[in-house]
């Protein structure tokens, strides 16, 4: 199946010079969850606004569904919804209003069935004569992303949506972000909160310096780069790693009550039986054990510190 | 052509001045009568008439062009300014629409508004002054084509500008100035000869001329120069727009 979204060598230079993507290659597939991480001014909303139509890009391609952004750009934009990552509303307009006003925006006909979907989905139905100057910061968030949805797109941007959002929005967020994938739309999501590109995605990319410079399935990801670490729950706690186990790497944890060995997953010997047997011959003993994998917080934090 | 969008925006803009409706009708109406009080009737009694018209009549045409211009160019101007200063503007360069259609929406109700100001005016007026339209088609016509370029030269502003001290500059030192000194209250047979010609660098003139003629029949200078000159500037406002959407100049990075 081709892909949804096609970037091919895409470049931005701003007129300050700053080079803020540098030949980005990726490819969206059909249906996916797929989250785009980076740290602050690591291109992910130059990317995005490139996309969506709103910066010129400097070189390269992008072309979502078949249709080349520059050269089709009606029928690529209309196939796309964008949550930004900037809480801009209009003051004035009520939250029925301004849906619509995106739904005709985008081409469409009136249809107050589905704008009234959108509305329940997000709990904003009884809110829809309200102004929205009137309304919170989660419940302006809700409109931008009934605005985004009015149109029935095929892809939705979501930047950041859950910045400064509480729980229950946040939960009612990921509820519907579900639902829509299941229904077909392929969905493409910047985040911060890493927990919540673990929950949903399908696929991770990570971005740096407006380079990707990682594009993987999540599961495999964390399975690739994951590191698992081993908890030793003492018996009789520890003032200092006995000598004879120095060269094992272990750290000493909860005040000498826990030994923690780090072991990489993907090793041909990861080590532990060695371990074992060394502590029995040490004369240690412990109560429990557990393992921890690592997070993709971890895996991302590794990866962006890395030099490149 | 994006139908829906043109009237989605058209209809958003209007909702707006649907909003400051009473600010929309009122001010004009007043400002209007204030000026038939000063210069119609307690300066203008004691003026001769001009060109064959009372001095109350004559400046009628000067009047409405005087509203028509300013509103014109500050409707136009915030109505682009403004998403742009808010952020919401990210949502109009988002949607399949065209330069043209963005245009269309905004200058069709930025016009739309000013127009519906003009007739206001006209009406008012009518109360103070026997009014007598000779070509009211031309009237009407030079109406919506001064609407039209000056909300064109609005949507210029309101994109050049990157505060608002510069969007109320042109309208207020620029667009105000001209129109007073473009024969709004005289002829400029009445100035002396250097000025007259002086004052014929004004594009203002022209429009005012022409609007007049459409009433009395009378016009500073000749009715098909009038007529050149408003599609002059109409072409000059369309090539400006047309640069700004090629590059993407303040509206895309």
């Amino acid at each position: 199946m081709s892909p949804i979204l096609k970037i091919t060598n895409l470049s931005k230079v701003y007129d300050s010079g700053f080079h803020a993507l540098k030949g980005i290659d990726l490819e969206i597939k059909r249906g996916e969850l797929f989250a785009l991480l980076g740290p602050n001014g690591a291109g992910k909303t130059t990317l995005i606004s490139i996309i969506c139509g709103i910066v010129n890009a400097s070189g390269g391609t992008v072309t979502v569904d078949g249709h080349d952004i520059a050269r089709d750009f009606r029928a690529a934009r209309a196939e796309i919804g964008l949550v930004p990552q900037e809480l801009t509303t209009d003051a004035f307009e009520t939250v029925w209003a301004t849906v619509n006003f995106s739904r005709g925006l985008f081409g469409k006909p009136k249809n107050h069935a589905i704008v009234e979907k959108v509305l329940k989905d997000l709990s904003l139905w009884d809110k829809r004569d309200n102004k929205l100057i009137t309304l919170s910061g989660g419940m302006k968030r809700r409109v931008l992303i009934a605005k985004a949805l009015a149109h029935e797109p095929r892809v939705l941007f979501l930047d950041e949506p859950t910045a400064g959002v509480d729980v229950e929005l946040r939960r009612d967020m990921w509820r519907v972000v579900r639902r829509l994938q299941e229904t077909g739309v392929t969905i493409i999501l910047t985040t911060h909160y890493i927990e919540e590109a673990e929950d949903l995605a399908d696929r991770v990319g990570v971005i740096n310096g407006g380079e990707i410079i990682l594009v993987e399935d999540k599961v495999e990801l964390m399975r690739k780069l994951g590191r698992k670490q081993l908890i030793l729950h003492l018996a009789d706690p520890l003032e200092a790693v006995p000598e004879t186990l120095a060269e094992r790497g272990l750290e000493l944890g909860q005040n000498g009550e826990t030994l923690v060995y780090t072991y990489d997953t993907q090793a041909e010997r990861t080590g532990i039986t060695a371990l074992l047997k060394d502590l029995h011959a040490a004369g240690i003993r412990f109560r429990d054990l557990q393992t921890r994998q690592s997070s993709l917080e971890d895996i991302f934090v590794n990866l962006v510190k890395a030099p490149s | 052509m994006n139908f829906h969008a043109i009237k989605a925006i058209y209809r958003f803009e209007m909702a707006r001045t649907g909003r400051t409706l009473f600010q929309s009708i009122v001010s004009p109406v007043l400002s209007t009568s204030l000026y038939f009080v000063v210069f119609g009737a307690a300066i203008g009694s004691r003026i001769e008439e001009v060109d064959g018209v009372s001095y109350g009549a004559f400046i009628v045409p000067g009047l409405i062009m005087l509203s028509l211009l300013t509103q014109s160019v500050s409707n136009a101007s915030f109505g682009i300014y403004f998403p742009r200063f808010t952020g919401t503007i990210y949502e109009v360069l988002s949607a399949p629409v065209s330069y043209l259609e963005i245009v269309i929406a905004y200058v069709g109700a930025a016009a739309t508004k000013s127009i519906l100001v003009g007739l206001i005016i006209l009406a008012t007026a009518h109360l103070f002054v026997p009014l007598d339209i000779q070509h009211p088609v031309w009237m009407l016509l030079f109406l919506m084509l001064t609407a039209v370029t000056f909300a064109l030269l609005g949507f210029i502003l309101g994109i050049w500008a990157d505060n608002f001290e510069k969007l109320q500059f042109v309208p207020l030192l620029v667009v105000t100035p001209l129109a007073f000194l473009g024969g709004s209250f005289y002829s400029i047979n009445m100035l002396p000869p250097f000025w007259q010609t002086v004052t014929l660098f004004n594009p203002v003139v022209y429009l005012i001329s022409g609007f007049r003629w459409s009433f009395y029949g009378q016009a500073d200078v000749s009715i098909g120069l009038s007529v050149f000159m408003t599609f002059l500037f109409l072409v000059i406002c369309l090539a400006v727009i047309s640069w700004i959407f090629k590059t993407g100049w303040r509206l895309r990075a």
